[in-house]
Formats: C-alpha cells, structure tokens, sequence
C-alpha cells in the first residue's frame, strides 16, 4: 500500500492519528519480554571492538598479578618463601602475558607508547596504562630479585611496591569495563569491582594451590574460599539488582560461561579447604579450578557485555523505564 | 576522593570555553528536521566526497530501502528510512519516515572523555573531532559512545566519525551534508539559534496538527548535556534506532573509583586476613 499524499506520520490536519504497530519482529525472548520498539531490530550501540581472548584474558591476567603481588607481601612478611617466590614469578608472568595481550589488541607496540603521551584522569584506560607502567616493572624486580638473589633490598621495595599498586590493577579493569554504555556493564558499576577482585583473589589463590607445597599453601587456601565467596556474592548481588539486563548474563555463551565459573568457583574452594589441605594433587587440581573458574568470569561478563549491545531491546527498554519513573518526580 | 571532580561537569552548555578555549567563537551545530527530509541520500554523498571516506558496501540489505543501514566508520551521515505497516484511526495505512542521522557532538561526550591518547579533542566550534594521526586504536570511544556513533574502520584501525567539517568550518563554510540537502532538512548554524528555530518549528506542527512532533538531544539537562547535533522526530527516538535516554557514563566516574577504591581495600583486608591464626606448616 503506498503512502498516501500526506506520509502516515505527518497525518495532523485531517485528524488521522497514526499509531505505529510494533513494526519491527524482536527476537523470540523466553520470559518478562519488555514492549519495545527499534528500528529493524538493528543494534543502538557498537559493540566492543576488543578481542575476547585479549581484553578478557587481559582482564583475568591483570587481576591474577595484582592479587598474587599482595599475597607475595604477606607471604614475605610470614616468612613463606615458597608462597612468596610462587607468587611473585606468577605476577610477572601474568602481568608481562597481559601486556602482549593488550598490545596484540592495539596492533603493534608503538600503539602502547602512545598512550604514555597524555594523562587522562577521565579516561580509565589512561590511568590504567600509567598504573601498569609502574607496576609491571616492580613485579619484574620483585620476581628477579627473589628468583637470582641478587639485590635483596631493592627486590623487597619493589615487592612492596608491587603490593602497594596490586590492588589497583586488580579493580580498574572494571572501571575501565563500567565507564562505557554498554548496559549489562555500566548497569553494574556498583558491584562489578568487587566481582573483579574477588575473582582476582581466587586466581592469585589458585596459582598458589597449583604451585605451593601444602604447608605454605594455609593463606592461599583461606583466600581461595574468601575470594569464592566474595564472588559468588557480588555476582548474585549484581545480577538481582539488573533487571531485564541481567538476561544477558543467564543466557547463551554468557550464561554458560558464568554458571561454568560458579561451579568451578565452590568446587575448588571446598577441595582446596579440605583435601587441598593433605594432598598436593588435590591442592594443584582445586588450584586449577580457581584459575579456570576466574577466566570463565571474565570472558562471560565480556561476553554479557557484547549480548546486551548486540540486542537493542536491553538499551531501549531499561532506558525507557528510566525515563518514565524519573517524569512524575520532574 | 570526595572533593574529585570531573572535567566533565562543568555547568554551562559551552564546552569549548569548558575545555579551555579563551576567546572561542560560538558554539555551532546542527538541526536536523526530520519532517522534511525527502531520504535524497545527498547528505550520505556529499559527506564522503568531501572527508574522503571510504565506500562501505554497495549492496541491498533486504531490510528496506535503506542500504546503508547505519552510522559507523565509514558512514558518517546515514538515513534511516522508517517504512512501517501503521494503524490510522481511518483504517490500515502505511509510513515512511525518513531521517539523516550523524554524530551528535555532545556537550559532555563520553569518547572525548575516555580517549587515553587525546586523539579526540574539542574543536573552539565546541564540536568533537578524531585526529587520524594521533588515535592508536583502542577502541575505547566505541562502547563508551552511548547513541552507537563512532567506530573503527578496518582498513586503518582507526576510530572515525563525523567531524562536522572542521576543515570547512574553520575557513567559514557550513558542513558538506547541510550544503548539500535540498530541504533545508539539515541546518546548520550556531547552536542558539538553531535551538530557537527549532523550537517554532515544533510549535508551528503541533499547532498544524502533527502532534507526534518532537526535538530530541536539544536540551541541556538531559544525560548527555544537550547535543550539538539535534533533531526533530515524528516518533519516539527508538523508531529511528536512537536511545531514549543516553547518558554519559563519565558522570558515574567518581562513584565508580569509590566503588573500585572500596573493593581495592576489600582486596587488601580479605589477603591480610589470610595471613592471621595458626601457621599451617
């Protein structure tokens, strides 16, 4: 049927009101599937440009570094060197495989250095590189020093300077992640920090259950289950508080990813606090887990993240909503 | 922590004085009116003779007569063509809507504010420009742009979008897409102006009847600061494939550092935690 002389929605004077039909199919959702409208069903936002394995595995790197760093400082203070060397190497490698990851991401080094020529407090990223440009080479005397014995003091400042800076470069990976439009994580910028490091804590603790003989692995078995419960908890919290967005975490490769992650989470805590005490296989398989379960909770909040950009129901809807309960107050 | 303030957040509605530019001339933009708007695609054309931006697909998508099918790298107008079955009071019917989209060089704009390399910056026009030379990739301006504008074009990895024509602009020219389109549908001027007309635009359609006439991203209280490119719709935003309600996300900065400085501290307790009770070995 063609448009009459006057287009459907310019219909004013002779009094047609034109009403839209839901015009646009939205795809077949199982439940609490909102009214919206879109064009074409065709996405409101870009998705993330970022490579999963890079940025996420980025993201699970950086945390694994910070929280091992710290463990490493109590570790020292405790006298655990096994604990501490473990720790400290763990650091640096992880730290040193998520910088090729996120140069991998940018295409080639000089991209890296670019970032060095501005300080951007309003931009995560920038901080995050200034953070990473003094923590990385602190891990890295931290680690030499412990593994050659050479410079003892000046590997315990840097120790304690990876300590210091560990716990930041285990958290701003989820600002960075919060500070975009994309719902299923901006929605979440109350709990998703806690989400970051207690997976962070769980990561440290399972490179210290894998590599620690039993008798210096105590703290890290008690991290392994403060960071599970942490986890388990933040998670919980953050998707109960989301609202329709939080589909996005249940469902497809998200879904799976995560609820694969919850599982691994609980499984290695309790069988790295029971028998991960006595036995080191047990120890080193509930280590495993952790680590598993740590990189699981990345790329399924990477993957959360994608879905909701993708599907324009998750901008519309929430946004919608918004605006109708902030109207009467106005 | 408490006393961190934002760049962002300053009050007025003039971003290049915001930004640091002393003496700058005004704020200038654009008024896309979409009631008049015939879907020439001339703005789409004009737009890529003058940037030079790349071809980006020349085939039919199947979805409508719209081919371009959204902004992105390589498209910085697009017209969207709205062709929907629609329910007249009278009896069936059928729409077209048409509408040219752009970057809306927001007041506070979320890929300016996330940019780590300041790739990005505020032009004295107070529009947001990307310069080819210095932006590394990174792709952070993508997901942090809350109506889906800018993106990294394949061919160079670069972020690219909409500059507004700086280079036209800076030598007293309008924009390419506005010279070029035949309705006067995309205007272009100093910001004020452009708001004030828009204004007895809305005015004079509801008056005609067009109740359904309304302006979206002209005001400054809403999550963005208002845009520099605005836009009457004849329908809700999201039917042009536009957000309700974008906001930008640098507003949340502080209270996301709290948060983060908060689990931070969490991280530090729970690790020292740990270490008391009984040595195990």
């Amino acid at each position: 049927m063609a448009p009459r002389g006057r287009g459907g929605g310019r219909a004013g004077p002779r009094g047609r009101r034109v009403v839209p039909r839901r015009a646009v199919p939205v795809s077949p959702r199982r439940r609490r599937e909102p009214e919206f409208i879109s064009y074409y069903g065709r996405p409101i936002l870009n998705e993330p440009v970022w490579a999963a394995t890079d940025i996420a595995g980025y993201f699970f790197l950086g945390g694994m570094a910070g929280a091992s760093s710290l463990l490493a400082a109590g570790a020292e203070l405790t006298d655990r060197p096994a604990l501490a060397r473990a720790s400290k190497v763990g650091a640096l490698g992880a730290i040193s495989l998520s910088l090729v990851a996120l140069v991998h991401d940018l295409g080639r080094p000089a991209r890296f250095l670019n970032m060095l020529r501005v300080f951007k407090p309003t931009s995560p990223m920038s901080v995050g590189v200034w953070v990473l440009g003094a923590y990385a080479p602190a891990a890295g005397i931290a680690a030499a020093s412990d593994l050659t014995g050479i410079a003892r003091p000046a590997g315990r400042a840097a120790a304690a300077g990876a300590a210091a800076l560990g716990p930041v470069v285990a958290s701003y990976t989820s600002v960075l992640m919060c500070n975009t439009a994309i719902p299923a994580w901006h929605e979440g910028y109350r709990e998703m920090p806690f989400v970051f490091v207690a997976s962070a804590a769980s990561a440290a603790a399972g490179l210290a259950l894998v590599a620690v003989p039993c008798d210096q692995a105590g703290p890290a078995r008690t991290l392994a289950v403060a960071g599970a419960v942490g986890e388990l908890a933040a998670s919980h919290r953050l998707t109960s508080r989301l609202g329709l967005v939080a589909d996005t975490y249940d469902t497809g490769r998200a879904g799976t990813l995560i609820k694969a992650a919850k599982v691994m989470t609980a499984a290695g805590a309790v069988l790295g606090a029971t028998a991960g005490r006595r036995t080191r296989p047990a120890s080193m398989v509930a280590g495993a887990a952790l680590l598993a379960a740590s990189a699981c909770t990345r790329f399924g909040i990477f993957a959360a993240g994608v879905a909701s950009a993708r599907d324009p129901k998750y901008v519309v809807a929430p946004q919608r909503e918004r605006r109708a309960s902030a109207t009467p107050a106005a | 922590m408490s006393d961190f303030t934002l760049p962002v957040h300053h009050d007025g509605a003039d971003p290049a004085r915001d930004t640091g530019y002393v003496d700058p001339p005004p704020r200038m933009g654009f008024f896309t009116d979409t009631s008049i708007c015939i879907g020439c695609k001339a703005c789409e054309v004009a737009c890529k003779e003058w940037n030079e931006v790349p071809e980006d697909g020349l085939e039919w998508t199947g979805m409508s007569f719209d081919n371009t099918q959204g902004l992105s790298a390589d498209s910085w107008r697009h017209v969207a063509f709205i062709e929907q079955p629609a329910v007249a009071e009278d009896g069936k019917d059928f729409r077209w809507l048409m509408a040219s989209d752009v970057c809306k060089h927001c007041t506070h704009a979320a890929c300016l504010d996330v940019c780590p390399t300041g790739a990005l910056f505020r032009t004295e026009f107070g529009t947001v420009v990307v310069q080819d030379d210095v932006c590394n990739g990174c792709g952070y301006c993508v997901p942090a742009c809350p109506y889906g504008v800018v993106a990294i074009r394949e061919s160079d990895g670069g972020a690219h979008k909409c500059t507004l024509c700086y280079d036209r602009l800076e030598v007293g020219q309008e924009p390419a897409c506005a010279k070029a389109c035949p309705t006067d549908s995309i205007q272009f001027g100093e910001l004020e102006t452009l708001r004030a007309r828009a204004g007895e635009r809305v005015e004079a359609l509801h008056a005609a009847g067009v109740e359904e006439a309304q302006l979206y991203g002209h005001d400054p209280e809403d999550g963005v600061g208002g845009d520099g490119a605005f836009f009457l719709l004849l329908d809700e935003p999201e039917v042009y494939g536009l957000p309700p309600d974008p906001v930008v996300t640098t507003r949340d900065l502080a209270s996301m550092w709290r948060h983060a400085g908060a689990a931070a501290g969490a991280l530090v307790l729970v690790v020292g935690a740990s270490f008391l009770g009984g040595r195990s070995r």
